[in-house]
């Protein structure tokens, strides 16, 4: 009974199987066979014995990787920068919305709309080429800046201090846009009934904000939150990569578990230790996708992935 | 129009804006913060336009001391390595958006379909690889030691051809814009699937697949991380490569074949202007982006949003 009604579906949607057939090919070629391949984190890979031939090695790659400092450095840097861009992908757009969202001039808003999606279009390449016209040996700010307070000059690309500044503050610039036009969407759907009525209460504009704007945003605030939570060991590759220029003096600072996967494997040619990162980032990563994934569907369906 | 106007105006009435003062501030504070914008990009324009002494001498400067086109002319030595670049970048570029959109499309048509039965299984198909992911090891064996296309401009072109969050809003699309009706007469006339989900579905769903088109387009534009993992010879630089290699190491522009053997013939005339050709090398990354997005805007913001209501 199943086999026949199989059979059936399969001559009514034969079309539609055709149709998918390029894109289960891609999936399987880029996602699902990597996902297999993850086991390579077992094993003592070496070229001239390839995929199969090379012998298994049990956690021995997991027990270099966990006796370098370098395990511990990736892990806080990847977390605390993802940490601190959640909050501040929060703060700032919240504040910019609801400021666009005042004007009324709606030509001039339009504009400012404009300019402040520019940044989100740049390539990390133009980011690092941003700050670098900043920040280089004859940067605006060695050159302009600092002498106006009769400062020495900095070697921004030798000094870690200023990077956990740094790559917030262009993290923040570079996304404000996106979460800004995910606040304005929401912030339209508010019902105007519930002005009416608070301007019929007697309640100003800031009072507005503070009762009604806010707290009908709390929904879509957590759950933009939650979802770069899912994501927090997975860090944004060019950002970490290409802004701090590739300097080695400033690992400490800039190393998280992408770039050091890529460095320690296409760089250093460690494929144990670089196998063994991958692998503890895609476990935990996953575990925490699907338990972001489960509380945003708690709080609404409609945003959750499945 | 006339009655979305006068509810536009109903809708800033009700909602009471603040006054006049405060409007004013706010137009001052988002001028200031589009400068904060802007000036990084006009920085490194200015630079580029600045001689190579005048930087050394007093660093970068928002206005050229001396306006010069010395780091342009130099770059353009061998102007066709740059012109191969945004050949390859736009081969790359054209052939990769529509692939992509089409795939994609091609993909989530079926799954938007409710009277097909594996709509779940192959839905969760694209949905998983966005809950898991073999990382950079196993991924890079697949795509050299398998499919072989180290050094290949295919790599540059297949690992973005299916992303599953597009596939689902592309889905939700269909699902809310097809109107099932429209579907089932088509099917009266004898259209096969095919004809309708290309004569019927595509159409009706331009603004969504103009939106993806974009995002594709950016993302195939802004890429340098394929380049920098498969690609060795120059002829298959993009332009994104080439404005990294001219930053991490500007002798890279000089070690160019053309442009050395210029150099040598000058017998030392020429040097290698390294801070503002850097920064010619960045304009000609940046320039076509900066130009293009104020129109295209509007589609970006179109999917973002309904990106952000299903993901």
């Amino acid at each position: 009974m199943a086999r026949r009604g199989l059979k059936r579906t399969l001559r009514k949607y034969w079309v539609f199987y055709l149709m998918m057939l390029p894109v289960i090919v891609q999936l399987f070629l880029n996602n699902y066979l990597p996902m297999f391949g993850i086991i390579v984190a077992f094993k003592d890979y070496n070229l001239t014995d390839g995929f199969f031939g090379s012998p298994w090695n049990g956690f021995k790659n997991f027990e270099y990787l966990f006796k370098t400092r370098d395990a511990l450095v990736i892990t806080r840097n990847t977390i605390l920068y993802n940490l601190s861009f959640v909050v501040l992908n929060l703060v700032f757009p919240i504040i910019f919305a609801l400021m666009l969202n005042e004007l009324r001039h709606r030509f001039l808003a339009k504009v400012h709309q404009t300019f402040l999606f520019l940044p989100y279009f740049l390539s990390p390449i133009v980011l690092s080429y941003i700050v670098y016209a900043f920040l280089g040996e004859f940067g605006f700010v060695n050159y302009t800046i600092l002498p106006l307070f009769d400062m020495e000059k900095i070697a921004f690309y030798f000094e870690t201090k200023w990077w956990p500044v740094i790559l917030p503050l262009i993290n923040t610039w570079k996304n404000l846009a996106y979460y800004v036009v995910i606040y304005m969407a929401a912030m339209l759907g508010i019902d105007d009934e519930y002005y009416e009525a608070a301007t019929i209460d007697g309640a100003g504009r800031w009072r507005q904000t503070v009762s009604i704007t806010l707290p009908l945003l709390v929904p879509v605030m957590v759950v933009m939150s939650l979802l770069q939570i899912g994501r927090v060991m997975f860090a944004d590759f060019g950002l970490f990569y290409m802004v701090p220029r590739d300097s080695g003096m400033l690992f400490e600072v800039t190393n998280v578990i992408d770039t050091y996967v890529y460095r320690t494997f296409l760089v250093f040619g460690d494929i144990g230790l670089s196998s063994a990162a991958g692998f503890y980032q895609a476990i935990v990563g996953f575990v925490l996708v699907l338990a972001a994934n489960w509380i945003v569907r708690r709080i609404n369906k409609e945003n959750a992935l499945f | 129009m006339a009655s979305q106007a006068a509810e536009e105006k109903g809708r800033f009435a009700n909602r009471n804006l603040v006054s006049g003062k405060v409007q004013f501030l706010l137009h001052a504070f988002f001028a200031l913060y589009s400068l904060a914008c802007i000036m990084p990009i006009a920085l490194i324009v200015a630079v580029s336009f600045s001689t190579e002494e005048d930087i050394l001498r007093s660093g970068y400067k928002f206005f050229p001391e001396n306006f010069s086109l010395d780091a342009y002319k130099f770059l353009f030595i061998d102007w066709f390595a740059i012109v191969r670049a945004y050949g390859v970048q736009l081969f790359v570029i054209v052939v990769g958006t529509v692939l992509s959109v089409l795939m994609m499309a091609m993909y989530a048509y079926p799954i938007s379909r409710l009277d097909f039965p594996h709509r779940r299984f192959f839905s969760f198909f694209a949905i998983f690889t966005m809950l898991f992911n073999g990382g950079l090891i196993p991924w890079y064996i697949v795509y050299v030691n398998l499919l072989h296309l180290k050094d290949s401009i295919w790599a540059l072109i297949m690992p973005f051809l299916a992303q599953a969050f597009w596939i689902l809003v592309m889905r939700t699309f269909f699902q809310n814009s097809i109107p099932p009706a429209v579907l089932e007469s088509a099917r009266i006339d004898g259209a096969g699937e095919f004809t309708a989900f290309l004569r019927i579905a595509m159409p009706l769903s331009k603004p969504v697949l103009a939106s993806v088109a974009l995002f594709q387009t950016l993302l195939y534009w802004n890429d340098f991380f394929l380049p920098m993992v498969f690609i060795v010879s120059q002829e298959k630089m993009t332009v994104q490569y080439m404005m990294y290699k001219a930053l991490q190491n500007i002798q890279f522009i000089a070690q160019n074949p053309t442009i050395a053997a210029e150099i040598t013939r000058s017998g030392g005339q020429i040097k290698l202007p390294s801070e503002t050709v850097r920064m010619a090398m960045g304009v000609m990354g940046i320039g076509p982006v900066v130009l293009a997005y104020p129109f295209f805007q509007r589609y970006f913001v179109k999917g973002l949003t309904i990106g952000a209501v299903k993901g």
